[in-house]
């Protein structure tokens, strides 16, 4: 078990009241799994996946990934943790605007304490494999969605983490492109990566081996939801 | 730390404009601050050289009586003061910083030197012995010096200085002829003058009052032979050359204290030794000039103040601009640590770039000072040293806020962050 989540609960503190947004959440996420999760909008899929990203801590539950307790852990252990274990993509890419490819896909060596030869290669090599190697020099704003995102997994990955995040990595994607992204997943996928995804689109869900969904704080198995009535 | 600087460099040129006006206050503050230092410091060399000249670091060690200068021509010598000779001259010299030393007689204003039928009024006699030209910084530049004949035979031989060729010779050859020293006749044998000619620089009447001192006319005669014109156990002065200017008042100092030791004078005189230290002189004046620039100072370091306020203020905006990239580095792995480094790293290049340009803007400054309100100026390099140290330091300062602020962000409300 490579992720597993008990009795998760999660109040938003919101200085007169406490709002619930997460309730009882249990999860447990094998290694090579890939799984999307799937919600409405403030269904609290959001909190979840900062959660799971161990960036955010939970009100009550207790969290253990890949053998250690998450939420005893401080803010620099996180940090830590966060760079060993973990590969984020976001829907919005999230790359920094002044620095090439090859410099974003190296920061999380950078923070590592790789050297500086090393992360440029291990760094060429990522962007290589995502088809990038043509363009490792350019910056953020002289790509396109597709290949920001794609820049973004490569960057995720440099570290070689056990667990990919993906907050709607499609959102911002065209179709094309869209698919390129998921067809990457599931060759990372196949290599053992253990790929958890939100999104709101069932297409993009379908590429998941598992899905579950989130609604109102609460998450079941999400089989039974898909291609029925009820989700359109 | 490297990747710090580069992108601390690459955020800072990517808002040219906007890093520019940052550094401006620091700009201002330290060009400010270097402008006065080097006004002040370039009036000081001056104090300085104008009063200690060539540089021979040479001090006079005198009898002084009351507080004035002994003078014992028209009166008896009083009891106790001891014929100083050679093996006291062994022991100045062995004083530290003391590089040479010399003992001599000396009539100030000696009224009865005649050349031929000429009088050469207000001339000063001095005896010396072999070391004193070379200890005061003086060369036979005509004729010879002394030789151990001279001073072994006895042989009333006399040197003149420069001034008593003009004043006493017009010019005409003095080599050869004689010079009648109260009444006994010394032959003229040699020219002497000062190594380095110096001319004081006079830029007010206060400064010609000051160091406008012209060379007084003076004959040399053997320490020897002085019994013969003047008296028996006349008191000597002593002269003391120093290694360097700064050893003036120390090596001065110890030189007068030597000589009082062997004095014996009763217990109620007020006769002693005393060095007089040019150096000593100088800081005194030095002093007096610097402590009017302080104020000055007092309101460049205003200027520097405000402009560490705006380096925080700046960097306090960059923190807030930055949000997501914050967020996004923490999310990434970045520890505490690499954020308050990254902004401080920004915080300190910025203001040390200030203080870069402040200090060339300060050089221009001292520049267009010397040229157009004709004070003397020079630059010193610690204070340029420290005036880019202190721009860092107001870095660091200022910058500890913006830095603890970005470090202490919340990744997931950074990540957030519109």
């Amino acid at each position: 078990m490579i992720i597993s989540l008990r009795n998760i609960n999660k109040n938003y503190d919101t200085g007169r009241m406490q709002v619930p947004v997460l309730f009882d959440i249990n999860l447990d996420v094998e290694e090579g799994e890939y799984l999307a999760i799937m919600g409405p909008s403030g269904s609290g899929k959001t909190t979840l996946m900062n959660i799971i990203g161990c960036l955010d801590s939970a009100t009550s539950g207790s969290y253990i990934l890949n053998g250690e307790n998450v939420f005893e852990k401080s803010d620099n252990q996180l940090a830590e943790l966060r760079n060993r274990s973990i590969g984020f993509v976001f829907q919005n890419f999230n790359l920094l605007p002044r620095e090439t490819a090859l410099e974003n896909v190296a920061l999380p060596m950078l923070y590592a304490g790789v050297r500086k030869k090393e992360r440029r290669e291990k760094a060429a090599e990522a962007l290589t494999r995502m088809g990038l190697g043509e363009r490792m020099d350019f910056l953020p704003g002289q790509l396109s969605g597709g290949q920001k995102q794609r820049v973004a997994i490569a960057r995720a990955m440099a570290m070689r983490p056990p667990i990919l995040l993906a907050d709607e990595p499609t959102g911002a994607l065209d179709t094309a492109s869209g698919r390129q992204i998921m067809e990457l997943f599931s060759e990372l996928n196949d290599e053992g990566v253990t790929i958890i995804m939100i999104t709101h689109e069932p297409e993009i869900a379908d590429c998941a081996k598992r899905r579950m969904l989130i609604r109102d704080g609460r998450l079941s198995e999400g089989k039974d939801f898909f291609g029925g009535p009820a989700h359109e | 730390m490297i990747e710090d600087i580069r992108l601390s460099l690459k955020g800072i040129w990517s808002h040219k404009m906007r890093s520019f006006l940052t550094m401006l206050g620091i700009i201002v503050g330290i060009a400010a601050v270097i402008a006065v230092v080097s006004t002040i410091k370039g009036t000081n060399d001056q104090i300085k050289n104008n009063l200690i000249g060539d540089g021979t670091n040479t001090i006079t060690v005198e009898l002084y009586q009351d507080g004035w200068k002994a003078d014992f021509s028209y009166a008896a010598i009083p009891e106790g003061i001891p014929p100083y000779g050679e093996d006291i001259r062994e022991e100045l010299l062995s004083i530290e910083g003391a590089v040479n030393a010399s003992l001599y007689h000396e009539r100030q204003y000696a009224d009865s030197i005649f050349y031929r039928n000429r009088h050469l009024n207000g001339c000063s006699v001095m005896g010396i012995d072999s070391a004193y030209f070379e200890t005061k910084g003086l060369q036979v530049i005509k004729g010879r010096g002394f030789s151990a004949g001279d001073l072994k035979s006895m042989k009333k031989a006399a040197i003149i200085n420069k001034e008593a060729l003009t004043s006493g010779y017009d010019g005409e050859e003095a080599i050869g002829t004689t010079l009648d020293i109260n009444g006994e006749p010394f032959t003229v044998v040699g020219v002497v003058d000062k190594k380095s000619e110096f001319e004081p620089v006079i830029n007010s009447m206060e400064d010609y009052y000051t160091y406008s001192e012209s060379e007084v006319s003076t004959v040399y005669i053997p320490k020897q032979v002085w019994p013969i014109v003047f008296g028996y156990d006349e008191p000597v002065n002593a002269i003391v050359k120093a290694a360097s200017t700064d050893d003036m008042t120390a090596v001065g100092k110890q030189s007068a204290d030597l000589l009082n030791m062997y004095l014996s004078v009763p217990a109620e005189s007020t006769i002693k030794y005393q060095s007089t230290n040019l150096a000593q002189e100088a800081s005194q004046l030095q002093q007096l000039s610097a402590s009017a620039n302080i104020l000055l100072i007092g309101i460049a370091s205003i200027s520097l103040l405000v402009g560490g306020i705006g380096v925080m203020n700046i960097m306090l905006v960059s923190v807030t601009e930055r949000t997501r990239e914050i967020g996004l580095k923490k999310a990434l792995g970045a520890k505490k640590r690499r954020i308050r480094s990254q902004f401080l790293t920004e915080a300190v290049i910025l203001s040390g770039i200030g203080g870069i340009l402040g200090v060339l803007a300060g050089i221009l400054l001292s520049k267009i000072i010397s040229k157009v309100a004709l004070i003397p100026v020079s630059i010193s390099i610690p204070s340029i040293l420290v005036a880019v140290l202190f721009s860092m330091a107001i870095g660091i300062i200022f910058g500890m806020a913006p830095s603890f602020k970005a470090s202490n962000l919340n990744p997931i409300d950074a990540l957030r962050y519109e």
